[in-house]
Parts: structure tokens; sequence; C-alpha cells
């Protein structure tokens, strides 16, 4: 029997895969595929302030709410009402959860000025304590924190070492999942080296400041018995407890959608095969200064709300009000898609948070208000946090999460003319699917704006420079003119548009001239065929006379002539004779 | 198994209000620590405060709440609650020089 078989054919196996107790953290149960391991101890270790006593109180108030686990909270440092004060900033009601009997806070006080050792002892109390609160209220989940604190109070460490030991296991045969904190030791994970037994699974986190921005980070340094994430993942600690974000799905299978979305500039659709962007595909809208970036993208949430859906405006240079003052002058009124709950801003500096910070607060908006667009307007602030590798690092999350999520995104990125190295749309113009460059068509006096589709995926675009133009209506893509002298744009564009016209009416002028001196000269003609006509006639007529006279003259002289005939016949001689002589 | 009555009865002297030292002493059934703790104390007792002092033994086994409201970790514990200030000794009670010390008694 091959082993294949064997796997196959043993009916244990499926119960002896590691059984895991989601914390109900969110993002955490992701990167640990299910949660913490079932029934074992788990370390979390970190320096002060890391959080270490929200991280496992979340788990506790969560598993209570979400998962019907009570849960024992031990505190090794801080008193009960503490606690409960401190937590309440999270929206979590400790003390109505206590009386629930859902969650039991035990605070564990200890001095070793009060305390005075006088032989061998153990930790018995300890064990009592916590089992009679497990039992109590049927807990599935404890929390020690810190315990290290035993290690302060009481001084002999080979008791306490071999206690712990005892503990761990004991938590383990009570079958309680269990959360234990350490304080960041010197070279090691902790002070006391409690890794050496908890050493199932131990999540490592971490406070770091760079450039004066802080960054949450966590990691799990081993689980034992399950396949997890080994990055270190930012998280976030805000009024709704811990998010932490799993950095990027590995593979690119992402869902594609073959529908379209408009633009919101009908001339722009038309360069894009006349239906605009494909859901779900991330659109880069990048240009200098003053060129309109921002107005492009108020467009499109404006579409995105017509077709009566969600959007959210991440801004990161002008407050919301701003926006919408500045969107109002070209016509469009997003505080009416506010009010009906469609378009949602957030705004905040690029420097309140580290990158992580940020992607993290947008992961918490879009799985919060699921929009199915979002727009980042500019990502070059980003910079100042971060620099090009980190930002397209985190933009190519981005991009990933929202991809599964089939939402559009916008940004929009400010090039800088000269500095080549510094340019974010550079960067990032790999990772979009879709790049339109607007940019300064300087010529003839005076500044307009052109804009063009630089890429565009799996579409048929137009490769043409359009002119951009922001008026009072709105937004419009002209078509610029393309002559002897180059582009055409702006005034100079108008100018020759009024110079066509010009030439157009003059050209038509010219042609009715012309078709009036055909006809004047067909006149004349034809006038001048009419008189010779009439002289025709009047030579005919002249000849038909002349004609008619010699037959006249030719009638009178036969006459003339039988009549003399007649006379010589009458009288011979002197007929004769006349006739003779003439 | 060993309860407040129990250690009345080895208690000849009076009423509680007039000894001097008020002592708990908290033990996990019949443990070796705590066997010795309880012979320790009771040996010390009686030969330096024999009289003036009452003593409270209780199983911490037998009552879990006490637990948490003595702020108990480790046993076998002493709590001295008078003579003011309150002291708390652990162990099993072997360090005598200690054990003085710490309930204030001059020998």
């Amino acid at each position: 029997m091959s082993i294949e078989q064997q796997k196959k054919e043993d009916p244990g196996l499926i119960n002896k895969i590691l059984h895991k107790t989601p914390t109900g953290i969110t993002g955490l149960d992701e990167i640990t595929g299910g949660g913490l391991p079932s029934g074992r101890p788990t370390l979390i270790c970190g320096a002060a302030g890391s959080g270490k006593t929200l991280f496992s109180m979340e788990f506790i108030v969560r598993g209570a709410l979400e998962f019907n686990e009570p849960g024992v909270f031990m505190a090794f440092e801080e008193k009960s009402e503490e606690l409960t004060v401190n937590v309440a900033s999270l929206g979590f009601d400790l003390d109505k959860l206590q009386k629930d009997k859902l969650v039991k806070l035990d605070h564990v006080h200890i001095e070793r000025s009060e305390i005075e050792e006088t032989g061998e002892y153990d930790l018995d109390g300890l064990f009592i304590r916590l089992g009679y609160a497990i039992d109590s209220i049927g807990a599935k989940r404890v929390v020690l924190d810190t315990i290290e604190n035993l290690f302060s109070g009481l001084s002999n460490q080979l008791i306490l070492r071999a206690e712990l030991r005892r503990l761990f296991q004991w938590l383990k045969e009570k079958g309680v999942t269990a959360i234990i904190t350490g304080e960041k030791g010197e070279g090691a994970l902790t002070r006391q080296g409690l890794e050496e037994y908890v050493s199932d699974c131990v999540i490592l986190l971490d406070h770091r400041v760079c450039n004066q921005i802080s960054t949450r980070l966590l990691r799990i340094v081993k689980y034992r018995g399950s396949v997890h994430g080994t990055n270190e993942y930012p998280f976030l600690i805000d009024e709704e407890g811990i998010s932490v974000l799993p950095v990027t799905a590995l593979k690119l299978e992402n869902n594609v959608s073959a529908e379209r979305i408009s633009s919101g500039i009908p001339s722009l659709d038309k360069m894009l095969e006349g239906k605009g962007f494909y859901r779900g595909s991330s659109i880069l809208v990048s240009g200098t200064a003053g060129t309109g970036k921002t107005s492009i993208a108020a467009y499109f949430a404006h579409a995105t709300c017509l077709r009566k859906e969600r959007c959210v405006y991440f801004a990161f240079e002008e407050s919301p009000p701003q926006i919408i003052r500045n969107m109002q002058s070209i016509g469009i009124n997003l505080q009416e898609h506010i009010d009906d709950g469609l378009l949602q801003f957030h705004a905040s500096r690029p420097t309140l948070n580290g990158l992580e910070m940020h992607l993290v607060s947008i992961h918490k908006v879009v799985n919060k208000f699921r929009p199915r667009t979002i727009i980042l307007d500019p990502i070059t602030n980003l910079i100042t946090v971060g620099s090009v590798s980190e930002v397209k690092a985190m933009l190519i999350r981005l991009i990933d999460f929202l991809q599964t999520q089939q939402i559009t995104v916008m940004f929009t990125a400010l090039t800088l003319n000269n500095i080549v190295n510094e340019q974010t749309d550079e960067g990032v113009s790999s990772l979009v699917d879709a790049w339109l460059r607007v940019r300064d068509i300087e010529f003839n006096g005076e500044r307009n704006r052109g804009m063009y589709v630089m890429k565009s995926r799996g579409m048929k675009h137009s490769n043409q420079v359009r002119e951009f133009v922001i008026s009072d209506e709105g937004l419009n893509l002209v078509s610029v003119y393309l002559g002897p002298e180059g582009v055409l744009t702006g005034s100079a564009r108008e100018a020759q548009q009024l110079q066509e016209e010009t030439g157009l009416i003059l050209r038509t002028h010219a042609v009715s001239r012309k078709d009036l001196e055909i006809e004047r000269k067909r006149k004349v003609l034809e006038a001048k065929i009419a008189s010779l006509h009439e002289e025709f006639e009047s030579l005919q007529d002249e000849l038909n006379k002349s004609y008619v006279e010699e037959e006249l003259k030719k009638e009178i002289i036969e006459k003339n002539r039988e009549k003399l005939t007649k006379i010589r016949h009458h009288e011979n001689n002197t007929a004769t004779d006349n006739s003779s002589s003439e | 198994m060993h309860n407040d009555e129990h250690f009345h009865e080895s208690n000849e002297n009076g009423k509680n209000e007039t000894f001097q030292y008020v002592l708990s002493l908290f033990v996990t059934g019949a443990s070796p620590n705590s066997v010795r703790a309880i012979i320790n104390l009771k040996q010390l007792c009686e030969t330096h405060i024999k009289g003036k002092y009452s003593l409270e033994i209780i199983d911490v086994y037998q009552q879990g709440l006490t637990a948490e409201e003595e702020q108990i970790i480790a046993l076998p514990l002493l709590i001295k609650r008078l003579p003011l200030p309150e002291r708390r000794l652990i162990g099993d009670m072997s360090d005598t020089a200690k054990v003085l010390r710490g309930l204030g008694i001059t020998y």
C-alpha cells in the first residue's frame, strides 16, 4: 500500500490537522490561514507601546462577541478599571461583557517589596485563580498580559521557570486558546525567553519610525503546523481596533471584466473606442501643474455617481470643500452626490501616516463603503512619505486589492518637467491599465492643454493629441489643428478656424462671380448669334428679292418679246426691221 | 482539611481581638510545601509568640474566589494582618529568620 493510499484511508487525518481559532482581527485571520492554533498558547511579543495589550484584548472581546467564546483576561500590568477605560475608546464595553459572563478580567497585583520569600513555593495560587476564572464563565480563550511581570515580583528564577513551563502545559490540557504577551528583549524575542516555553505560534509586533512617520508592523515568527505569511504586515490601530493588511495576493489571477464604464467626458470616451474604460481597471492621469487632472478625476467621480454607483475620493492635496467649490465652476455639483450617499471624500495630508497606514486606511474605507470606483488625487504627494519604489510597491498592492474587488481606480500624478527620476507617473505607468497624459502646449504666447492616451490595455485607442478645453460648461476635448505650422491650439486654432471660414466665404464669392461672368458671356454670345441670324435672314431676303425681280424681269421680257413678235407678225416688215435694228 | 475551627481549638488564649498577631496562611491541600509551611509556622509561633496569635489556615483549592480576592499567586502564602503594616510571606516558612523578620518579631 502506498503512502498516498494510507493517507486517504486514514480517517483520523482530517481530525489531526491543526484547528484554528479565529481572532476576529481584520486581516490577521487571512495571514494565519484561519487564526491562532486552537487549544495552544501563542506568544505575542513586542516593545513597549507596540499594541500587545490591545491585540490580546481584541482577541478576547471579538471572541466573546463574534465567536461566542468567553475569555479570561489576566492583567499583570494594568488594573481592571484602567483596562476598561483604555479599551472603551475602541467601543469595547468590558463592564457589560463581564456582567454577561462573556469576559472575565483579573488584575494580578504583585509587588516585590510587599513579599518576603521564606523558602520553597509554587504558583499554585495563579493556577487556582486562573482555573477558577476559566470555569466560572466557561472560557475558551485566555490572555496573560504580561506574565513576565512575575519575574520582577518574585526572585526565585528556577521556581518561576519551572512553574511557567507547568502553566503552559496546564493551559494546553485545559484546551484553551491562550495569548501570552512578552516585552521584547535584547537579542531575544522576550526578556525572559518565554519563546522557550511557548513554541507553537509566535507573533512579533513592531513599531518603527522612519522619517518621523511611524508604522506598526506585525510578523509571524513561527507557526508550528501551519503555513502562514512570513512578511512584515503593516497594521493600524484606530477607533475600530486593529486592522492588519495582507500585503499582496501572491498570484496574478484576478478576474477581469469586459464591462466598460464612461469616463464622464464623452469626447474622451470617443478616444477609447467610444466606450470608456474597463471596469476594474486602473487609470493614471498624469500631467504638469494646472493641467486639469483633478477636473478629470472629478468628472469620473461624477459619472460614477450618475450611474448610481458609489465612489470614494481620497484627496491628498485639497480639502473636500475646496474640491467641491472648484468643480462647481466647471459645472459639476459633487455636493449632491455626497448628500445622496454615493460619494465620500477622505482627505488627509500624506504625512499623516506612513504609506502602509494610508494603504490600510484605504482598505478599511473600501471594505466599509464598498465603492465601485475610487480616486487617489494625487499619488505624487505620497512621495513625501516614501521613496518612488515604496510608493510603487504600495500601489501594486492597492491595485491588486482593488482588482480582486472589481473596483476601478483612477490615480492622478503630477509630472515635473525636468526631474526625471522623481517622476511617479513613469514609475507606476507599467502597473496601470490606462494612462492619460495632459500636457501644456506653449505656443504663440499662450498655454493650452493637450491630452493624449499614452496607453490603454485591451482596446484600440486614439493616437491623436486632443486639445483639452475646460470651460464653464465642463470639460471637452477638441481636435487640434494640424497644419503646415505644426499643432495649433487655443486661440491659434480658433484663428485658423476663422481664417478657414473666411476663405470659404471668399471662395464661394469668387465662384459666384465667375458664374455670373459666364452667364454674361453666354448672353452676349447668344445676342451675337441672334443678330447674325437676323443678318442672315435679311441677306436671304435680299437674295430672294433679286431672284423674284429677275423672275419678274424675265417674265416681263418674255411678255415684251411676245408682244413684239405679235406686232411683227402683224406688220411684218416694220416688225422685222425693228427687231433687226434692236 | 484545615479550617478555622481546627486552628481556633489549638489556640487556647482568650478572644480574637486581643491577639497581638493575626495571621492567615493560605495553602493548597496537602502538598509537600503546604504541609511543611504549616508545621514550620506553628512551631515558630509556639516558640516565639505563644498565646499572642491567632492563625487561620485556608485551603485555596476549597475556595477558588479567595485566590483573586486576596491577590494570591505564589503559595503557600502567609498574610500578617495585624500588627500593621500588613505583610506577605511566601514559601514553606523554612527560613525562620526571614519569617520572624517578616512578622516583626524580635528575638
